[in-house]
């Protein structure tokens, strides 16, 4: 039997092609979803509680020490039979829930690396000109503390890109989907999956040089309108 | 006679174990120039930064105009202040750094401009004005639209100062501001301190290591050593004819 067929290769494309918008948009609300709830990791880790700050540190580490793929299994299949608060998600929504809460305790902690890298002498200042605290973190604070996050958020968002196949185990029609739909027609996945792993790289390898990019950028970005330099 | 705008009543501070300051009383009079010297380690920038609300005694009071700055009243008692209580006298304070703390973020216009407009709500166009000559008086009207990286520590210190004086403090603090500075850029800072002392009727306190500097501007020298206020005079009385032996085994060190 032929395994490779190039007929099927290019008959293939058109077909798993319909489930990229799915797996990108996934992949953005799963993001975006993770970047806000991050942020509120972020915050509660701040709180000066000593019992709220163990119980949202083992809440976080439990997030992420269980694999996301039970995570979404979880969310999908057991949590609508919970009485009460149990809610039937569509399959679209569970991933983006399930993969946007799993990876927003990493992103909480890159916010939180962010905060931490700066100074204690910005508070100061900010607290001698007597800044409200809400706008020290407004005018002050995370200005200085997200550009550095940037590359490190990018690469989470190609991270989490690549985990979003994960979701067609529950029924969401990304490109693994139709490629798995396709295969199954034809009796051959070679071509199909071929073709997913090719559209993986053909975005993810952009993306990464692109985030490279943006960090060299940042890393010089107050030395802009630099017609004197520095007089030492 | 005039009354002091600060008053340090029997004021302690503790760092865990530690008891940096041992009860210290100090009246600060409005356009006074009050030098504080000592060896380190006596607490000396733990005075002012209490007074800037950035450290809270353990014990005593310290008074600003009349109000309470770390007590305040709540159902007539008397009870720690809380962030409010600090905002509304603390505007009435300016501290420039050691470390110069400027917003590496920001130009240094915007530096001087952020907090009259963010703090202050004062329109926008006046303090660019009032930014531009304020930056001009401390010599960097040139440089206005650089950024903190782009300069000198004696340029970022003089950019700090300008940044404290916009919001017209009445009382400005001074924490070893030439002490992080190369020897030769020293002088520049020193320079426009000097101009504001001279020129400015708000009161200051320097915590510094410049005796020559002290002698010159302070009307009153205060001597620090071991948590408590050893030796207090004018700069001539502390610094040439004391005879306190702390005092002048700390000075000899600075007469080679």
């Amino acid at each position: 039997m032929n395994y490779w067929s190039f007929e099927r290769f290019f008959e293939a494309w058109p077909y798993i092609l319909k489930g990229l918008h799915i797996t990108v948009g996934v992949t953005i609300s799963a993001f975006l979803f993770a970047a806000v709830f991050g942020l509120v990791w972020a915050i509660l880790r701040r709180v000066e509680n000593k019992q709220l700050n163990f119980i949202i540190t083992w809440v976080m580490e439990f997030i992420r020490s269980t694999p996301p793929l039970v995570q979404l299994f979880f969310i999908y299949y057991a949590w609508p039979v919970i009485p009460v608060v149990g809610v039937t998600l569509s399959p679209f929504v569970s991933a983006v829930v399930g993969l946007g809460l799993h990876f927003s305790t990493y992103i909480g902690e890159i916010y939180r690396s962010g905060i931490e890298s700066v100074g204690k002498g910005q508070w100061e200042a900010a607290t001698a000109l007597n800044f409200s605290t809400l706008d020290k973190w407004r005018k002050i604070i995370l200005p200085q503390a997200f550009p550095p996050t940037i590359p490190m958020l990018g690469n989470y968002f190609i991270i989490m890109f690549k985990e979003v196949p994960l979701a067609s185990t529950i029924g969401v029609t990304g490109i693994l989907h139709m490629a798995n739909s396709f295969g199954s027609t034809h009796f051959n996945l070679i071509e199909a999956l071929t073709i997913v792993g090719i559209i993986f790289l053909a975005l993810s390898y952009p993306a990464a040089v692109l985030i490279k990019k943006l960090e060299v950028k940042l890393n010089t970005r107050f030395d802009k309108n630099a017609d004197i330099k520095p007089i030492e | 006679m005039t009354k002091p705008i600060v008053e340090y009543k029997d004021v302690h501070k503790s760092f865990g174990e530690t008891e940096v300051l041992k009860g210290i009383d100090l009246d600060i009079f409005p356009a006074e120039k009050i030098a504080i010297i000592g060896p380190s380690g006596s607490g000396k920038t733990t005075i002012i930064r209490m007074l800037m609300t950035l450290e809270e005694p353990t014990a005593g009071d310290i008074i600003v105009d009349g109000r309470n700055l770390w007590k305040m009243k709540k159902h007539g008692k008397m009870v720690e202040a809380d962030e409010k209580h600090l905002r509304s006298i603390r505007g009435d304070i300016g501290m420039v750094f050691q470390h110069f703390n400027l917003f590496p973020h920001m130009t240094i216009l915007e530096n001087c401009m952020t907090a009259p407009i963010n703090v202050k709500g004062e329109n926008k166009k006046e303090v660019e004005q009032r930014s531009i000559e304020m930056l001009e008086r401390v010599g960097l009207g040139d440089k206005i639209h650089n950024f903190p990286s782009q300069l000198s520590g004696g340029q970022k210190q003089r950019v700090a100062m300008a940044r404290a004086l916009v919001m017209r403090p009445k009382i400005m603090l001074f924490d070893e501001v030439t002490s992080a500075l190369d020897p030769e850029l020293v002088g520049e800072v020193l320079e426009v301190i000097r101009d504001i002392a001279k020129n400015d009727d708000m009161a200051m306190v320097l915590v510094t290591h410049e005796m020559d500097f002290a002698l010159d501007i302070a009307d009153k020298v205060l001597f620090l050593d071991d948590g408590v206020i050893a030796e207090e005079g004018t700069a001539s009385d502390v610094i040439e004819h004391s005879e306190n032996p702390r005092v002048q085994e700390f000075l000899s060190r600075f007469r080679s």
